[in-house]
């Protein structure tokens, strides 16, 4: 028989009371836990889509006249462009310090061209990089594969009567129409978009290539720090980010961060004021127990050491329960608000953390009770004398 | 000396302006292995005595020493510690605590003390079986009928072996027969040389205490001398 004893057999013992201690703080760690772990997951989500959602770094020579969007080509189809990037230079991308954060690398080639007596802008792309990086795109019919294919932009493909399975002529080369790019209200819908190699090729511009996207991987990567090592490595050609959409988004996401912080501080002190209620009661109710064990000899600091250890196993199961039942509500939600595969993750220091913020909530709730009980006079307490 | 001294022993409780004495300088001592009955109406002070006895209530003025030990000089836990060392608390209404069992109960002035706990079993065992408990162990109180909740009071008060017991109407809501099975057994224990202090205001106990002392608006009003206890007599 020890002081734990006495707590624990209470705890036993008084079922009800101590379920109703523990849903208290279960709620509240329960919240928490959800709401940090669906913020985590929605970052992961949207991290990935932001991988995924195109380039960030724009590679372009180092041209005054040329514009950002797709350099060297104005909406005339002019290509004013002398300087070419070299394609082999495009490996040294790979080699900056930062080479980890790069998820992909699309080069590509742009340049005008005449068919069917209509100037055409015609773009060579690596299909598998280009059609993963541009998720947005939508093709009827399917993506390009071979050197003799082709998909066609919804402008382009109506104004030289292009539908999937037709074929078009390119500089005396037949290329099958593959694909039509559904509306994007860009300029992707006036182009012709080829295989890198070919259009090489039709434009005579082999081993060249017009400008390089870049997708850097995450979120919170340094884009500022990455341009300056692709200038680094790839001297007298321009290099830009794209910071507006990475931006944009980590603040849409930092916002949701900080609300969920919000909603989950405000849910642990309502948590707290549960515990620091039924402590309270607790006490009040067990005055005469108190009594009792001040008659037998137990001093203050038993009592509050008592009552404290009652407090720490509700707020350990409270945090366990509140951790599995936080998780659980998240994979219950996650496919609510996510988009793509979302991922459960069982975070070991989300766990750790919930548990000590129960045990730190639910002690610091239970410690005025706690000293409250000590201080109860023995003969007032006992009513028996 | 006497085991216990006490000295112009004043309580005085007071409640805004209502002032009430509850023991106006009460002198009294006691010898160790008498069996003392306090005796006295309602309100007369007998619990407060027998409260600032067991160390639970400061006395206004005057002084309370228990084998030598000044108790209201001790500062801090240390009156707790007393407690616990050299008193054994008979309550009225039992106050077993009602989640633990009756082993556990009388477990519990050792839950506090350094012992291996095999040895706090083995102690309460045997105060168990000797107010006749122990086939009854595992039972809550509310499981246990009246008079078996004060034999596990009883056991409790004696599992720390105090020099001193203090009851407090140990027989107040019992039935005669049980409570003449009570009082037989605090008297086997007074025999085997315990001290006790009881209070009561039935008078059907004098015939089992060997001096009675009456309190009447708190102050002493009889001291007798009883003898032969009533159960010597009956075994006689």
């Amino acid at each position: 028989m020890r002081l734990r004893t006495i707590a624990f057999n209470n705890l036993r013992r008084r079922k009800a009371r101590m379920a109703f201690l523990v849903a208290g703080l279960l709620v509240g760690i329960a919240t928490v836990v959800t709401l940090l772990s669906l913020t985590s997951a929605l970052t992961t989500e949207a991290e990935h889509k932001l991988d995924n959602f195109g380039a960030n770094i724009l590679i372009t020579p180092q041209t005054e006249e040329l514009s950002l969007s797709y350099g060297g080509i104005t909406l005339g189809g002019v290509a004013v462009d002398p300087h070419e990037l070299r394609q082999a230079d495009m490996v040294r991308i790979r080699e900056i310090p930062n080479a980890r954060n790069i998820a992909a690398v699309a080069p590509k080639v742009l340049g005008a061209l005449e068919v069917k007596g209509i100037r055409v802008m015609l773009m060579g792309v690596d299909p598998e990089v280009e059609f993963g990086l541009k998720r947005w795109w939508s093709v009827r019919g399917r993506a390009l594969q071979g050197d003799d294919e082709v998909v066609a932009g919804i402008s382009v493909a109506r104004r030289l009567g292009l539908g999937v399975g037709s074929e078009v002529d390119l500089q005396g080369e037949p290329f099958a129409v593959t694909g039509i790019l559904e509306e994007t209200s860009s300029q992707d819908d006036d182009l012709l978009i080829i295989s890198l190699a070919a259009a090489q090729r039709l434009l005579g511009k082999a081993g060249t290539v017009s400008l390089v996207e870049v997708a850097a991987l995450c979120g919170d990567c340094p884009v500022e720090e990455m341009v300056e090592q692709i200038a680094a490595v790839l001297p007298g050609v321009k290099v830009g980010a794209i910071q507006q959409v990475v931006k944009t988004r980590m603040h849409a996401l930092e916002q949701f961060r900080l609300l969920a912080f919000g909603v989950a501080a405000v849910v642990i002190l309502i948590g707290a004021l549960v515990v620091f209620v039924t402590m309270m009661g607790a006490v009040n109710e067990r005055t005469r127990e108190i009594g009792i064990f001040r008659a037998l000899g137990f001093r203050r600091g038993h009592v509050v050491w008592l009552i404290l250890m009652e407090a720490t196993w509700v707020s350990l199961l409270s945090g366990v329960l509140g951790y599995l039942a936080g998780m659980g509500a998240t994979w219950a939600i996650l496919p609510w608000l996510a988009e793509h595969h979302p991922q459960l993750v069982w975070s070991f220091p989300l766990a750790g953390g919930s548990i000590l913020l129960a045990l730190v909530v639910g002690t610091l709730a239970s410690l005025y009770p706690a000293l409250h009980a000590s201080r109860l006079d023995p003969t007032e307490a006992l009513r028996a004398f | 000396m006497s085991f216990i001294q006490i000295h112009g022993l004043t309580k005085v409780y007071t409640s805004g302006a209502d002032r009430v004495e509850a023991l106006k300088g009460v002198d009294l001592a006691i010898t160790e292995g008498t069996f003392l009955g306090v005796m006295g109406q309602s309100g007369s002070g007998k619990s407060t005595l027998l409260a600032i006895l067991g160390g639970l209530c400061h006395p206004t003025a005057g002084s309370v020493q228990v084998d030598g030990i000044d108790l209201y000089a001790l500062g801090g836990e240390r009156l707790a510690d007393f407690r616990r060392e050299y008193l054994g608390f008979i309550f009225q209404s039992f106050n077993l605590v009602p989640y633990l069992t009756a082993l556990e109960n009388v477990m519990l002035p050792l839950a506090v003390k350094s012992m291996p706990t095999a040895e706090k079993r083995e102690r309460a065992r045997q105060v168990l079986a000797r107010v006749g408990l122990a086939a009854r162990e595992r039972h809550l109180p509310n499981q246990l009928s009246g008079g078996e909740q004060e034999r596990v009071a009883i056991a409790r008060a004696l599992v720390n072996r105090p020099p001193l017991l203090l009851a407090d109407e140990p027989t107040g809501s019992l039935d005669t027969t049980t409570s003449e099975e009570i009082m037989t057994l605090l008297q086997q224990l007074n025999e085997e040389g315990q001290t006790i202090v009881m209070v009561t205001h039935n008078p059907e106990n004098r015939a089992w205490f060997h001096r009675i002392v009456s309190l009447r608006d708190g102050r002493l009003d009889t001291d007798e001398a009883m003898a032969p206890p009533k159960a010597q007599a009956v075994h006689a």
